[in-house]
């Protein structure tokens, strides 16, 4: 019981974030008797969710170091537009339109980078003009036509398919997605066994390590969590491909950051780019990358976005780079560089938009909406500084 | 008893992980200078914390009694109110700031609304002539040498009307003459009736203006000499601070340089569009390979921007002349092709532009060289850990883990992660910019003894060191630097100090 406290207390900031999701939900679903964390409306939120999650990794890696990216969120609904074109009017298959769009998100991203890494114009500037010129472009190509209807239905599948169930059977648990089950049960164990594994070579470096007790509390935790939410999105049509698609994105660049040479050299960036540049990594070619990667992942949300929608609209895209700034500074990230988990902006943007998604389904007023989201981001920033100030 | 105008009871501060003091009880008496030495990591700094406040009352235990009175300190703000003023390790002024802005930074005078400038300077000016400095108020901080920044740092802390001041390690950075300006201002300062504690790695100051010392070592006071009373010697203070004594300050030599060059360096010239001056003119030398060439020079004579744009010119100089490297002619336009040349440069000024203190000593040992923990761009964490773990035992950096974050260690240990981070690099050419700055004589041999083992096997080092001892101790041929240009070559068997001065100082 001690030794939890003191690693509450020393962890406060990152099991904070559990702590006020898991708060959130509760909440809601006391509120929404229910409706909340049923298996239909958690389904949705997730689907809701992968768009701004998406833009949340990236724009967290541009916080890291040491930018920002206001152009994101235009950009992703001028090339959910782009890729509406490409499907309804040059005919084009949906593998090529998606490749195009995303190298497009790409070339946009280095585009944006280039006055920044190049002439060390702020990224507040650079990125603020990305933002006029993709709405102007966006309102352009959508002018002629208004909302562009999508009736390809694989591409909409990103944005509102589930995977297939292949141990459907209407004998054994009828009305649940098996595969979701199965698909969950896997990455149980294989979480179960990363943290094993990781935790025996902490004590041979004699890192400060979980008592035995604690450490089999937070797997058995952690494995609950991992098969509640299997249980509950396997009750409704199971996995969707939009929350495939996030976790994917997640664990790619989780992995990036964490266990890469470009990762180390990502953070090293951000905590201190004098330091970087003088122990031989290249800050403009890291600037590049990273706002390249942005690019990518824009392209990607307004691919889902507009999936989502089955349609491209005029409007699309608008304030979603406020929506993953807000996520990703919720998830912890740190303005001043070198501090920030795309786990944690993952979770970030979960807290976001359960608030987006519980008050919508509560009814509350819209207005009284951005208030509240306002608040959170505020108090969530509030924490950070005081946990961070506290550990020094 | 009542001459003590501080007394430090049973103090004992813990971080996670870390004791950094255990029951140490400390003394001051009243109008001396008292020096505080010990090990990188003995404690120091963090005793010196305590006492001003930065680690508020409730943060540790043990009682602190200041002018005869318990004191309770919450914050900078009470020590400086009561009456102590502290100079951290770390200069404090804003660069970009006037000289009187930033001695009255916190504490300006207002009339009305506004400022009053004038009485600003004024007072600026009589605080400066405190510090026997004659310089323009309204001078920009970054265009004063180092050795003037830390007399205007001290003007700051006086302002306040401090009876105690505290300077931890404020020559570190200085060279000679700046030094012994220093601690004649510490002395003129206890006629005014200032009693000052001084934390300091340089033995010989210490023994030249200490009348009280005490020594830390792992978080304990373990003795405090009186110089009425007691015979102190370097070597006494160095058994005390170490547990064992060192007979010579330099590890000798027994490997002998080739002849052939390593590196030459030919009319070298560098332009700064920036500050739009000449930084570098004509500079011509060379260095061999397995010879250890120092390089001296007064601070801002341009050595550092010598090593700089060899080392991939990060600062963009306009650059003119030959270099050749390895045989080769080389124009590095990055440092990373420095670097994966065999050409690497450990910086002076850790904190700034050394180490990444948000990241682990891990991260920061292998940043420079991550090929050689990883495979096709994955990191082997198991290589990784492994080998930051050989060098904090080889260098005996003090921490509980390889996960410490750089910023929590002590400022000899942050220098020693410095140093592993440039040896896993494993270059056949090393510019040492001030390698040995803040730290203890113990850690000092043990770097030494580092750069002998190194040219033996064939490595060639440039050392930059603003200390002379080190300078004629470590090196084979030494030039010197003034004005960014070599005056002078010297042969280090030969060489005094007062020949590199003369060089130094020329023209
Ligand atoms: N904020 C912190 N968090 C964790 N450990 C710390 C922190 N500050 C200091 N320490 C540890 O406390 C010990 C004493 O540090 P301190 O800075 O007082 O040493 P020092 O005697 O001033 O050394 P140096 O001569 O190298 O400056 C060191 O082991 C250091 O790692
Ligand atoms: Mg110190």
């Amino acid at each position: 019981m001690n030794e939890l406290m003191t690693v509450l207390k020393k962890n406060v900031r990152e099991y904070g974030m559990y702590i006020a999701l898991a708060a959130i939900i509760a909440v809601f679903t006391i509120l929404s008797h229910g409706v909340f964390i049923s298996s239909r409306n958690i389904a949705n939120l997730l689907n809701q969710t992968g768009y701004i999650a998406v833009l949340a990794v990236g724009m967290t890696l541009v916080i890291v170091i040491r930018h920002i990216d206001l152009s994101v969120g235009f950009l992703s609904g001028f090339l959910g537009a782009i890729a509406a074109i490409s499907l309804t009017q040059w005919h084009w298959p949906v593998w090529l339109s998606i490749l195009f769009v995303l190298g497009l998100g790409i070339c946009a991203g280095l585009l944006t980078a280039l006055p920044v890494a190049g002439l060390g114009i702020p990224a507040f500037v650079a990125s603020l003009a990305g933002w006029l010129i993709y709405r102007g472009a966006l309102m352009l190509v959508t002018a002629a036509t208004g909302t562009i209807i999508i009736p390809n239905e694989s591409f909409n599948a990103l944005g509102n398919g589930y995977i297939p169930d292949l141990f459907a059977s209407n004998s054994f648990l009828p009305g649940i997605h098996k595969t979701t089950l199965v698909l969950g049960l896997i990455a149980t164990i294989v979480f179960i066994f990363g943290q094993i594994a990781d935790r025996k070579r902490k004590m041979q470096y004699k890192f400060e390590v979980l008592s035995t007790g604690l450490f089999v509390a937070k797997l058995v935790f952690m494995a609950i969590i991992l098969g509640f939410i299997s249980w509950i999105l396997a009750g409704y049509n199971g996995m969707s491909w939009t929350v495939v698609i996030m976790l994917a994105v997640v664990l790619v660049y989780d992995f990036i950051t964490r266990r890469t040479v470009i990762g180390r050299h990502i953070y090293a960036v951000g905590g201190n780019p004098e330091a970087a540049e003088l122990s031989g990594i290249s800050v403009r070619n890291i600037t590049f990358t990273v706002f390249g990667s942005m690019g990518f992942l824009a392209a990607l949300s307004g691919i889902l976005f507009a999936a989502r929608l089955k349609s491209a609209t005029p409007q699309a895209g608008t304030l979603f780079e406020m929506d993953a700034i807000a996520a990703a500074y919720i998830g912890g990230v740190s303005a001043s560089g070198g501090i920030g988990s795309i786990s944690g902006s993952l979770i970030g943007a979960l807290v976001y938009m359960s608030l987006m998604n519980g008050m919508n389904l509560l009814g509350t007023d819209i207005s009284l909406q951005y208030v509240i989201r306002g608040l959170v981001l505020l108090l969530a920033v509030i924490f950070d500084v005081i946990t961070r100030k506290r550990k020094l | 008893m009542s001459d003590n105008i501080l007394e430090m009871r049973h103090i004992t501060k813990t971080f996670p992980g870390v004791r950094a003091l255990s029951d140490v009880n400390f003394a001051v008496r009243r109008g001396e200078i008292h020096c505080l030495v010990g090990e990188n990591g003995a404690g120091k700094s963090t005793l010196m914390k305590v006492l001003s406040g930065l680690y508020p009352h409730s943060d540790f235990e043990g009682e602190i009694i200041f002018n005869g009175k318990k004191k309770e300190f919450n914050g900078i703000h009470d020590s400086e109110e009561a009456g102590i003023g502290i100079i951290y390790q770390e200069l404090a002024l804003v660069p970009d700031m006037t000289v009187y802005e930033n001695i009255m930074l916190g504490h300006e005078i207002r009339r009305g609304m506004t400022i009053d400038v004038q009485e600003m300077i004024h007072k600026a000016e009589e605080l400066l002539r405190r510090v026997r400095l004659s310089i323009n108020p309204s001078a920009k901080v970054k265009d004063l040498g180092i050795g003037k920044q830390q007399l205007v740092v001290i003007a700051k802390v006086l302002s306040r009307n401090v009876s105690l001041l505290i300077l931890d390690e404020p020559t570190a950075a200085l060279n000679e003459d700046d030094c012994d300006n220093l601690l004649n201002i510490l002395r003129i300062l206890k006629t005014q009736g200032v009693t000052s504690i001084m934390i300091s790695h340089k033995l010989k100051e210490v023994l030249s203006i200490a009348e009280t010392i005490t020594v830390l070592r792992d978080g304990q006071t373990i003795c405090t000499l009186d110089r009425q009373k007691d015979e102190v010697t370097e070597q006494i203070l160095i058994k005390h601070m170490v547990g064992r004594s060192i007979e010579n300050i330099y590890p000798p030599r027994t490997s002998t340089h080739a002849e052939e060059a390593v590196l030459e360096v030919k009319d070298w010239s560098a332009y700064d569009a920036k500050l739009g001056r000449k930084v570098l003119n004509n500079v011509n030398f060379h260095v061999c390979k397995g010879e250890i060439v120092g390089l001296s020079g007064l601070v801002g004579s341009g050595r550092t921007e010598l090593a700089r744009s060899l080392f991939g010119n990060p600062d963009g100089y306009i650059v003119s002349g030959d270099m050749v490297f390895k045989g080769k002619k080389q124009r590095f336009t990055h440092p990373r092709h420095a670097i994966r040349s065999g050409l690497a440069y450990a910086t002076e000024d850790r904190k700034r532009n050394g180490l990444i203190l948000i990241k682990s000593i891990q991260e920061n040992i292998s940043l420079a060289n991550l090929q050689g923990v990883s495979k096709n761009g994955v990191i082997n964490e198991e290589l990784d850990k492994q080998n930051a773990l050989n060098f904090v035992n080889s260098l005996s950096i003090k921490t509980p883990s390889i996960s410490q974050l750089v910023m929590n260690l002590s400022g000899g240990n942050q220098q020693k992660v410095s140093v592993a981070k440039w040896l896993f690099v494993g270059p056949e050419m090393l510019i040492f910019d001030e390698p040995t700055r803040g730290i203890d004589v113990g850690a000092k041999y043990e770097i030494y003894t580092i750069m002998n083992d190194l040219v033996a096997k064939g490595m060639s080092i440039l050392m930059i060191s603003s200390e002379l001892p080190e300078i004629l101790g470590m090196s084979d041929r030494i030039y010197v630097v003034a004005n960014g240009t070599i005056t002078g070559e010297l042969d280090a068997k030969s060489a005094t100090q007062e020949a590199v001065m003369r060089l130094a100082t020329q023209y």
